[in-house]
């Protein structure tokens, strides 16, 4: 394939990698940010949101449309109310303490996998895509005539791909306004920034972190739906987005929104061109290199504060 | 336990040491424990008796116990359910019919998870815990390489169902069979005429990134080099992968046929992504089913296969020319005409690979009958017995087809079948002969000592 062909599939296919990432590592994020909480079972609740879209696609076994957008609309709260849930009655229970929550988290991991492998099972299901069609795009090239429009062999992508995309930037709109604008965003910056003086102020702690850790397991819901139709629901799939979710998060800085979704257009576009020009393994090992380089030289993130 | 010293040795041997010394003092108490352990001794044989009358003969009437190691989880799962149910269906078969050697054999099934190392812990259990007299079943290659160096400390005779080459390479051992499925050299080797002849001379390979794959990468490049053909790139995918359209345009642009054999749980995302990259130019595509094994040809994203072919072991759709055999053998298990679940239209079989558990147990059930197994100490004979067989004609026993075995490098031959997907169904295009699956021998396990 020419330069120029080649490049826009990588970016394309990068850019899909980074709508889903951002999504889910926005959630990892908030969790951290608010609670301080690192929560390692956050790929099981993006798990979960694709097995659960494929039980209710299957459910409600109507039009793939119909199907996906009644996934859309019900898995990722389900999601949210079983991490509530968790957090109820696991994370509280040891009182957020920043290391008997990894270990809570990584039980949470394991509990969830394996109750999903003895009820849905070990296959990998696909959920049909509301809409599918191959696009092919156009590329310029110089001909004797001057510049013409050509359609080069396997420049393509599906308006699935791209209604991914377009769905990952309306809902990080949507969670900046949430934040920025409403009370509950206030809340939770307040809490973020000193929980026991939020407290003090009357802010229900423990109801926000509730919330705090439903909404992040719903923002990994959602990025399981959005990709279910791209790949299969599996109980196995939370673990490679996981692995990028940390990276993302580490080198966007813990907490920080516009950083999340900086490094998360980092790490998915140089992942998708590294994988399209040299291999996906490469792209790993860059990927990781650039955590290790973060961790040495700006250790809060390129986009934290000190100190926090 | 001063207690012990006192009392004699007969009676030691009964006293269950949780017995408190109160108890000692009291004999009744005593005495009607060991009643009570005389009579559930008399309850276990007499709820064994019918099984004397059913398999009389004059040696043990235990049952034959074969290990079964099974993909139940991770990447193998879909083939691991299949194998099962194949399994389950053939020692039906074998125990309706009598036994092995008027024995009863019994299942003793424990998953590997996919994984080596859990495999080779699976295969010391058999040996050690559960007493098998055989393990058998294993079909991923990382999983046989895993665990056959185990079973060949333990002494116990492995039947793998595995497809790959490192039985007959050499790189295992002469407790380690497979005579019920073909290895990949030979599968790849046959599909290389048809494949230069029929679709083109330039081929593109996609394969996963382990050893299985890089079978496929080095037996077909050198048997397509031997049809003059020519393999112009080698697309090697990690088997964790799971999306694939940035593999894509490293396919050159002059290739006539793509050669595809993926595995794993993303393997439809796989095909369909391909269908998506070509949209309607695609070159000629052969596939080995391996890449939609358990998949629904119906699933969305499949449409773009019509007209493309692949490699089957066994046709997953009856076919035309559909023999006796394999009529009774869907039927056993409970597979359709359409390769899926009699009870359900959607659970798709692995209908490629799966006969080699029912053709092995059969094999099994030759070789102990031919050796006069009686045990555990008959090991030896048995695998000598199986290494003396030679032409398994086409029968019941099996339904893929005639095979012939090779004794020295413990590999079966058999024949291999070219589909094409027409109207969605896998319509039988090629019959490969026997001898297109030879090689020259690469190994002699005869030679190693037990």
């Amino acid at each position: 394939m020419e330069l120029g062909p080649y490049l826009i599939l990588g970016l394309l296919e990068g850019l899909v990698t980074a709508a889903v990432l951002s999504l889910m590592a926005l959630g990892l994020s908030l969790v951290f940010g608010v609670m301080r909480v690192v929560n390692v079972a956050h790929g099981e609740f993006f798990m979960v949101g694709a097995v659960l879209a494929w039980i209710i696609a299957n459910a409600v076994d109507s039009h793939p449309a119909v199907n996906f957008l009644a996934a859309l609309l019900l898995a990722p709260p389900a999601t949210a109310l079983l991490a509530a849930i968790a957090d109820r009655l696991v994370l509280k229970r040891v009182a957020y303490d920043p290391e008997r929550t990894i270990v809570a988290t990584i039980g949470l991991l394991y509990i969830i996998q394996q109750v999903t492998l003895m009820t849905y099972g070990p296959d990998a299901r696909p959920v049909e895509a509301p809409f599918n069609h191959r696009l092919s795009i156009p590329f310029v090239e110089w001909t004797e005539s001057g510049m013409a429009l050509y359609w080069p062999w396997g420049l393509g992508t599906t308006s699935y791909k791209l209604a991914v995309i377009g769905a990952a930037v309306l809902l990080l709109g949507a969670i900046w306004l949430l934040m920025t604008r409403t009370r509950i965003g206030l809340v939770m910056r307040a809490t973020q920034l000193d929980s026991e003086m939020a407290r003090a102020f009357a802010v229900p702690v423990d109801r926000v972190y509730a919330a705090v850790f439903g909404l992040g397991a719903g923002l990994a819901a959602l990025a399981g739906v959005l990709i279910v139709p791209i790949q299969q629901a599996h109980y196995l799939m939370g673990h490679d987005p996981l692995l990028l979710s940390f990276i993302v998060v580490i080198i966007g800085g813990l907490g920080s929104l516009p950083g999340t979704v900086v490094a998360a257009l980092l790490i998915g576009i140089s992942d998708g061109m590294i994988s399209v020009f040299f291999t996906p393994t490469l792209a790993k090992i860059i990927a990781t290199l650039g955590v290790a380089f973060v961790l040495i030289f700006r250790p809060q993130g390129l986009f934290g504060r000190k100190g926090l | 336990m001063t207690r012990t010293t006192e009392k004699p040795a007969a009676e030691n041997a009964v006293t269950n040491e949780a017995v408190t010394n109160e108890a000692v003092k009291r004999p009744n108490r005593r005495t009607a424990l060991k009643t009570l352990a005389a009579t559930t001794a008399l309850a276990a044989a007499a709820s064994s008796m019918p099984l004397f009358g059913r398999y009389g003969q004059v040696q043990s009437s235990e049952p034959i116990k074969i290990g079964f190691q099974v993909h139940r989880t991770g990447i193998g799962a879909a083939y691991g359910r299949w194998y099962d149910r194949t399994t389950k269906a053939a020692v039906k078969k074998i125990n309706d019919e009598g036994g092995i050697n008027g024995r009863p054999v019994e299942i003793v099934a424990e998953d590997d998870g996919t994984d080596p190392k859990r495999g080779a812990e699976v295969v010391e259990k058999m040996a050690t815990q559960h007493g098998c007299d055989i393990a058998f079943g294993t079909l991923f290659s990382h999983v046989v390489i895993g665990s056959a160096p185990r079973a060949g400390e333990l002494k116990i005779p492995y039947f793998v169902v595995s497809e790959g080459h490192h039985v007959a390479s050499g790189m295992l051992n002469r407790y380690t069979l497979q005579p019920g499925i073909t290895d990949v050299k030979s599968q790849v080797q046959a599909m290389a005429p048809f494949v230069n002849s029929t679709l083109g001379k330039k081929v593109t390979m996609i394969y996963p990134d382990f050893a299985f794959g890089h079978d496929h990468r080095d037996y077909f490049s050198a048997a397509v080099a031997a049809q003059g053909g020519d393999v112009v790139a080698k697309i090697a995918i990690p088997p964790t992968e799971t999306s694939f359209t940035k593999y894509f345009p490293k396919i050159p642009r002059n290739t006539d046929v793509i050669y595809h054999v993926m595995v794993g749980p993303a393997v439809l995302t796989f095909v369909k992504e391909m269908g998506e990259f070509f949209g309607n130019s695609r070159p000629e595509i052969f596939g080995f089913i391996d890449s939609l094994e358990a998949v629904d040809l119906a699933s969305p994203g499949l449409e773009f296969l019509e007209g493309t072919y692949f490699w089957e072991g066994n046709p997953r759709y009856a076919q035309a020319n559909q023999s006796d055999y394999d009529k009774a053998y869907r039927k056993a298990v409970g597979v359709d005409a359409n390769g899926a679940s009699v009870s359900d239209p959607k659970d798709v079989s692995t209908y490629a690979h799966m006969f080699g558990c029912w053709e092995t147990l059969h094999i099994v059930k030759a070789g102990m009958e031919a050796s006069g197994y009686a045990g555990a100490g008959d090991r030896a004979k048995l695998i000598e017995a199986v290494e003396s067989m030679t032409s398994m004609p086409h029968s019941y026993a099996h339904p893929q087809g005639a095979k012939e075995f090779n004794g020295k490098t413990h590999q079966t031959f058999g024949h291999q079948y070219i589909t094409k997907v027409e109207n969605g169904r896998l319509v039988l295009a090629h019959t490969t002969s026997i001898e297109d699956t030879y090689y020259p021998d690469e190994t002699d396990y005869t030679k190693q000592s037990f």
